[in-house]
């Protein structure tokens, strides 16, 4: 789908369409303010930022992040004040009315005496010349980036009625040479860090319901095994390493189970297991590969991968076994289930000829709808608030992490490598 | 707003806030749940792999942005083909969408099959690869039934199911990069390898 021209107005500058990918193969240090938007939602409401008083002396462009987490939304045009502005100052809304605002957002970041930072702000909706929001949030200096995440939600949540995800992560895996890392970074693409490092294959990370722990499969011991770990200690555990290959770990909602492929009986099929790990219940019973589980949003169903029709297709069954419903049916090659939030949409990668390429389906009834027209999509990945998916693909040789809304019409690029990045995966809320 | 109730307020935002990203103090492990730390250890119950080696752990300062490195070194050698065996020996290769054994490896099979008898504390392991095409998760699964079928196939000469072990590497480790029938080729394969 091409992409939607941008109107021109103040802001153009600071946006492009994209097109020509390949001339931004390199990402100077700026790049999280650089957003990369295409298409155009219905009306985006302008919102006017300042820069935070104290936020260069805290070393966090704060209000500069909480722009770039706007407009990433599709939902906004951001734009920065040509005065100085904090939270204790008096404003005219009808001034910032008449140049096109309809809200105002200043604040402050105050380094308290224990090295804490205070970072302050308020929030001006000009359309009812009113303030509408104050807050404080007290954090560490390594925290600062979260709290200017926050900020950028408690906005979005304010003037849309909507969650925001800009203080989620996002976990991926990296292959350079020999070496394979498994990163966490904000949803803007920055603050990577670094869970897991090996020389081994890392694949399918999969986020815990609270957000602190990864599963993921990882292939140090020289064959698939199943690995839980705490993101913020570093401690893990072998979840799953039974005979054969142990793979694709679901969690279900309540956190206290693992949906898993097991091929210790032949066949690969799906099993649920308690994640302090144990014995393995089974179940799907099939002759043929059943794969990657995913836990309907009320835990009581289980979507899957199976070929027991012929080609790969997306099936569901309760989470305890039993009689089992076919969900997709268009062409002999559907794979990589993701379930929205609210349990309505699901999101999938189909085989359309030499392609592989992102679809969703209403799960009330209705066909499946591409959103891309790359053809190198894998991973889909929905945002907890339901509004986004996260998925992975190329672009002019380039490996690439791209978020789309649901409807495919904004999509934005949130990393970009020539190394070898796939399996995005997003994570929940809670952190 | 008054200064007092903005202070009041923001003691109240602050509050839930707070409640919000509560304290990521970690609960204790349950006693069930085996924790890799600093020694190796045993694994879960019914699981019969080589524990790790102790990584290297590193953590920054703050709780709710920090995430801890895990820095695996390479645990065990990458099992090598033993001997004077050329490689062209322990690698059985297959045709698209298939996981049949080809007529030209059965002498193959076979002579593995023969020293695996021969000696009943050998042990080998059977990775199965398949071409780079195709979701991660299902090639994996597709892997797993082509060294399936090789240790079927030795099976039914007579080796001993705990002589051997199918695992599956699905499209991660291929031989051959490229994206032509000549590269996939090359890399939809079950490798024999000695334990």
């Amino acid at each position: 789908m091409p992409p939607f021209p941008i109107e021109s107005n103040q802001h153009t500058s600071r946006r492009r369409i994209l097109a020509g990918l390949g001339a931004l193969a390199a990402w100077p240090a700026a790049a999280q303010f650089r957003v990369e938007v295409s298409g155009v939602g219905a009306r985006q409401i302008p919102v006017t930022i300042a820069s935070f008083r104290d936020q260069d002396k805290a070393g966090v462009a704060v209000a500069d992040i909480v722009r770039a987490d706007l407009e990433r939304s599709g939902l906004f045009l951001a734009s920065a004040a040509d005065t100085a502005l904090d939270e204790r100052s008096s404003v005219v809304l009808a001034d910032w009315r008449a140049r096109g605002a309809d809200a105002l957002l200043a604040g402050s970041v105050t380094r308290l005496s224990d090295g804490r930072f205070d970072v302050r702000y308020k929030l001006w909706d000009a359309l009812k010349n009113e303030e509408v929001m104050g807050q404080s949030k007290v954090v560490p200096a390594a925290d600062l980036r979260l709290a200017a995440h926050r900020v950028a939600d408690e906005v979005h949540q304010r003037l849309t009625g909507e969650p925001g995800v800009n203080a989620t992560r996002i976990a991926y895996v990296l292959r350079t040479g020999r070496r394979f890392t498994l990163h966490i970074t904000d949803a803007d693409g920055e603050g990577g860090q670094v869970a897991v490092a090996s020389p081994e294959p890392i694949i399918s990370p999969a986020w815990s319901p609270d957000g602190r722990r990864l599963a993921y499969v990882s292939f140090e011991t020289q064959k698939a095994v199943v690995w839980v770990q705490d993101l913020s200690t570093g401690e893990r555990r072998m979840v799953a390493n039974f005979r054969g290959s142990n793979s694709a770990p679901a969690w279900s909602p309540d956190g206290r189970q693992l949906a898993v492929a097991l091929s210790r009986d032949g066949l690969t099929q799906l099993f649920t297991m308690p994640v302090s790990g144990g014995t393995p219940q089974r179940v799907t019973s099939s002759n043929s590969i059943d794969t990657e589980p995913v836990y309907s949003p009320d835990g009581r169903r289980i979507y899957f991968v199976s070929d027991r029709g012929g080609g790969p297709q997306i099936y569901r069954v309760d989470a305890g076994g039993g009689a089992v419903e076919r969900i997709t049916f268009a062409g002999n090659y559907n794979i990589s289930p993701a379930l929205s939030p609210d349990g309505r949409t699901l999101a999938f990668i189909t085989r359309q000829g030499t392609a592989f390429r992102l679809m969703t389906m209403d799960l009330d009834g209705g066909g499946a709808v591409a959103l891309t027209d790359t053809s190198d999509d894998e991973s889909p990945s929905f945002a907890p608030n339901g509004r986004l998916l996260v998925y992975a693909t190329r672009v002019q040789r380039q490996d690439v992490l791209m978020t789309t809304t649901l409807d495919g019409r904004i999509k934005t690029r949130l990393l970009s490598s020539g190394a070898d990045m796939r399996e995005p995966a997003w994570g929940p809320y809670g952190r | 707003m008054s200064s007092r109730k903005w202070n009041v307020v923001a003691a109240v935002v602050m509050a839930v806030g707070l409640s919000a990203c509560s304290s990521t103090k970690l609960t204790e492990p349950s006693a069930q749940a085996p924790i890799e730390t600093r020694t190796p250890l045993a694994t879960a119950p019914g699981s019969g792999g080589s524990a790790a080696n102790a990584p290297a752990v590193t953590q920054s300062a703050t709780p709710q942005s920090q995430v801890a490195t895990v820095d695996l070194a390479r645990t065990s050698p990458v099992a090598a083909s033993a001997g004077a065996a050329a490689p062209g020996q322990r690698v059985v290769l297959f045709d698209y969408d298939s996981f049949a054994i080809k007529d030209e490896y059965t002498a193959l099979v076979d002579g593995h099959a023969k020293a695996l008898g021969s000696n009943r504390a050998r042990r080998m392991v059977i990775e199965g690869h398949t071409d780079e095409r195709g979701g991660r998760e299902y090639n994996l699964a597709l892997g797993q039934k082509r060294a399936d079928a090789v240790v079927k196939a030795m099976e039914l000469l007579g080796v001993p199911a705990n002589q051997l072990e199918a695992v599956s590497f699905g499209k991660e480790r291929p031989v051959a990069t490229g994206q032509d029938e000549s590269a996939w080729a090359r890399n939809r394969r079950a490798e024999l390898k000695d334990r």
